[in-house]
């Protein structure tokens, strides 16, 4: 371990002339223990122990060694040259120098842990900086809307891990009027997996435009990313052509996790195979092709779902999942019964270990309404603003709803927003809250995100208004109260480190 | 912006409160004066007007719970009117409106036990849909 140690070199006497050094302090050195035995100072000469320790102060010109001892530990040594005369040190210069040691040795103790912890919060600083840049590059690449493919659900959800995973998923319009749903995953995380998967996602964009086809496309991303992808570092990725009216699907895998096509009931892998990308420069891959019938659709998913683990180390996997995706047909109702069950699953202490991304495409069934994402957008936590909240969510519902229902709509959204404002964000204005309305097809579901990680929210009762009106009890605590009453449903799960409370009113049927 | 306002004029044995806007935390302040205002003129009831106001939230409820449990303590009547269909419901929900008179506009809130005859400055207002 390296300590500081203060050197007077020999014939200078001047304050000035203190200089400070460092000293290896080997604990298993044998001059440490003899220093720590006789607490006092140490006139070299007199010691007769083979010592490096001694060694390297005898080179600087020390004579006296000075230890520094706080709680038991050698934490420093002071080292004297010969004095000027050359006469030895009197017994009362060294009481004296043992008693500045004593006083400087807890000081300089502190000084050291203080220092210590400081480099400690600088590194995490660091860290968490990083982590924010590496989710800036993230956002920014995904897509901030889904696009509208008439008689398709179209179903997205990207949820990074503590540490952001390189995952992204894309829809490209092709100039046929077909259309490329990709997913991707590359390996490592933060900043360098976020730099390549912003690299991959353009070159995938830019070739889907001229070459189209599956293969073709992620051969030539192949050869290019292969040149410029650092080492040790590769991407799977998936990229499936889809003809909406058609409902054919063609697709080539590189590498990543097979999609499951789910049908009538069942469910089945599209298995395709390849190289992930930027591992080998001339990797080939291949294509499968199928039809999504209407009431059919594809799910695309990354590793991060199939791959968690719950407390006992046990692993969701692929048959869970292929379960699950049999018996829940439907884009957003799909990712939002495998996201609670994964939440289930992992229990509320789970830390995301990796990316998970799911992008789901359903063919509606010939004459069923569409459900889709009526708008979507964020809102920073600012006092006063769920106001203009509330008014965005009523006015993407329309005449979907009744006057009334949307009166209590905006009451909700307006009280589920202040809370996660105030108590997931803290009304700090840099961190957003998030909204997205969605027509279910049997009514409205607003889900209204916040930071505040997978804290649940309190129970629900009514407020005891005699108690609160006689000054015994605060007069506030109404909110989910009011909130539960003037919705249908209210649900709440945690999305990684986001809390989501999620609102529905259903459509009136008569009347 | 301000996105709230509150006025007390006296009206006989009343104190009437106008809310204008949104009763939200931004409103705190002002309508804390405007309690202090109307509960310190000494009134038998305190009328709370809520034809102009376009919102209400649960930090607004909880102004008005606290304005209520104050009266109740000085033994002042609280009552309100101008009330919509939705407000009246979030009153009805929170029950609220079992602790309150709730008129459906000014003429008929300072008709009812008023000592001076209701000849309001501004007149009665028409209840708006």
């Amino acid at each position: 371990m390296r300590r500081p140690g203060w050197f007077r070199p020999a014939g200078r006497t001047g304050r000035d002339d203190l200089i400070p050094a460092a000293i290896d302090i080997d604990t298993r050195d044998p001059f440490t223990a003899y220093l720590l035995g006789v607490q006092a100072p140490v006139a070299l000469r007199d010691v007769e122990i083979t010592s490096p320790m001694m060694d390297s102060l005898r080179d600087q010109g020390v004579a006296v060694a000075v230890p520094l001892i706080s709680q038991g530990e050698l934490v420093g040594v002071l080292g004297l040259g010969s004095r000027k005369s050359d006469r030895p040190y009197s017994p009362d210069d060294l009481r004296l120098l043992n008693r500045l040691a004593t006083r400087a040795a807890p000081a300089l103790r502190l000084g050291e842990l203080v220092r210590r912890q400081a480099d400690e919060v600088r590194e995490r600083e660091r860290m968490a900086q990083e982590l924010r840049v590496a989710r800036l590059i993230q956002q920014n690449f995904l897509p901030s809307q889904l696009p509208s493919l008439p008689g398709w659900e179209l179903g997205a959800h990207y949820r990074p891990a503590r540490e952001v995973g390189g995952d992204f998923y894309d829809f490209i319009p092709l100039p046929d009027g077909r259309i490329a749903v990709v997913i991707g995953d590359v390996t490592d995380k933060g900043v360098p997996a976020a730099l390549v998967m912003a690299t991959t996602r353009s070159m995938v964009r830019e070739t889907a435009q001229q070459l189209v086809e599956p293969a073709p496309v992620l051969t030539r991303v192949n050869a290019h990313l292969h040149a410029d992808i650092p080492p040790n570092m590769f991407v799977t990725c998936q990229y499936a052509v889809i003809d909406p009216v058609a409902g054919d699907v063609v697709l080539a895998n590189a590498g990543h996790s097979l999609p499951f096509l789910h049908h009538g009931g069942g469910v089945s892998e599209l298995r395709a195979t390849g190289l992930p990308l930027g591992l080998m420069p001339d990797a080939t891959y291949d294509e499968v092709t199928a039809v999504i019938q209407p009431g059919q659709g594809l799910l695309m998913h990354s590793d991060g779902l199939a791959e968690a683990h719950d407390p006992d180390g046990e692993m969701f996997g692929v048959p869970r999942l292929m379960g699950l995706v049999g018996k829940h047909p439907g884009s957003t109702e799909l990712i939002d019964v495998l996201l609670n069950e994964l939440a289930v699953f992992t229990g509320p202490a789970w830390e995301v270990e990796d990316d998970v991304t799911l992008v789901s495409l359903c063919r509606a069934e010939a004459g069923t309404p569409q459900r889709c994402v009526l708008d979507e957008f964020t809102m920073p936590s600012r006092e006063g603003s769920e106001v203009a909240v509330a008014s965005r969510v009523v006015e993407a519902v329309g005449s979907r709803l009744s006057e009334p229902k949307r009166r209590r709509l905006h009451t909700a959204v307006a009280e589920a927003a202040m809370n996660a404002m105030e108590h997931g964000n803290h009304y700090r204005e840099e961190l957003d809250i998030g909204v997205e309305v969605r027509d279910t097809g049997s009514g409205i579901a607003v889900s209204i995100s916040d930071e505040g990680g997978n804290a649940s929210l309190p129970k629900v009762v009514e407020p005891d208004l005699v108690a609160k009106l006689a000054g015994a009890e605060s007069p506030r605590g109404w909110g989910l109260f009011l909130i539960r009453e003037m919705v249908d449903e209210m649900t709440t799960r945690a999305d990684g480190d986001r809390h989501v409370v999620e609102l529905v009113l259903h459509e009136e049927k008569e009347q | 912006m301000t996105e709230f306002d509150v006025t007390v004029r006296r009206h006989g044995d009343a104190a009437i409160v106008d809310l204008v806007g949104q009763v939200n935390a931004l409103a705190r302040e002002s309508l804390e004066a405007a309690a202090e205002e109307a509960l310190g003129d000494g009134p038998r009831r305190i009328v709370l007007n809520f034809s102009d106001v376009g919102f209400i939230n649960s930090t607004g409820i909880a102004m008005v719970v606290g304005l209520m449990g104050r009266a109740r303590a000085a033994h002042i009547k609280v009552e309100a009117f101008g009330l919509t269909d939705h407000f009246r419901e979030i009153f009805e929900i929170t029950r609220l409106i079992d602790f309150m008179t709730i008129h459906d506009d000014e003429a008929a809130a300072l008709g009812r036990g008023s000592y001076t005859s209701p000849k309001s400055s501004d007149g009665p207002r028409p209840q708006p849909e």
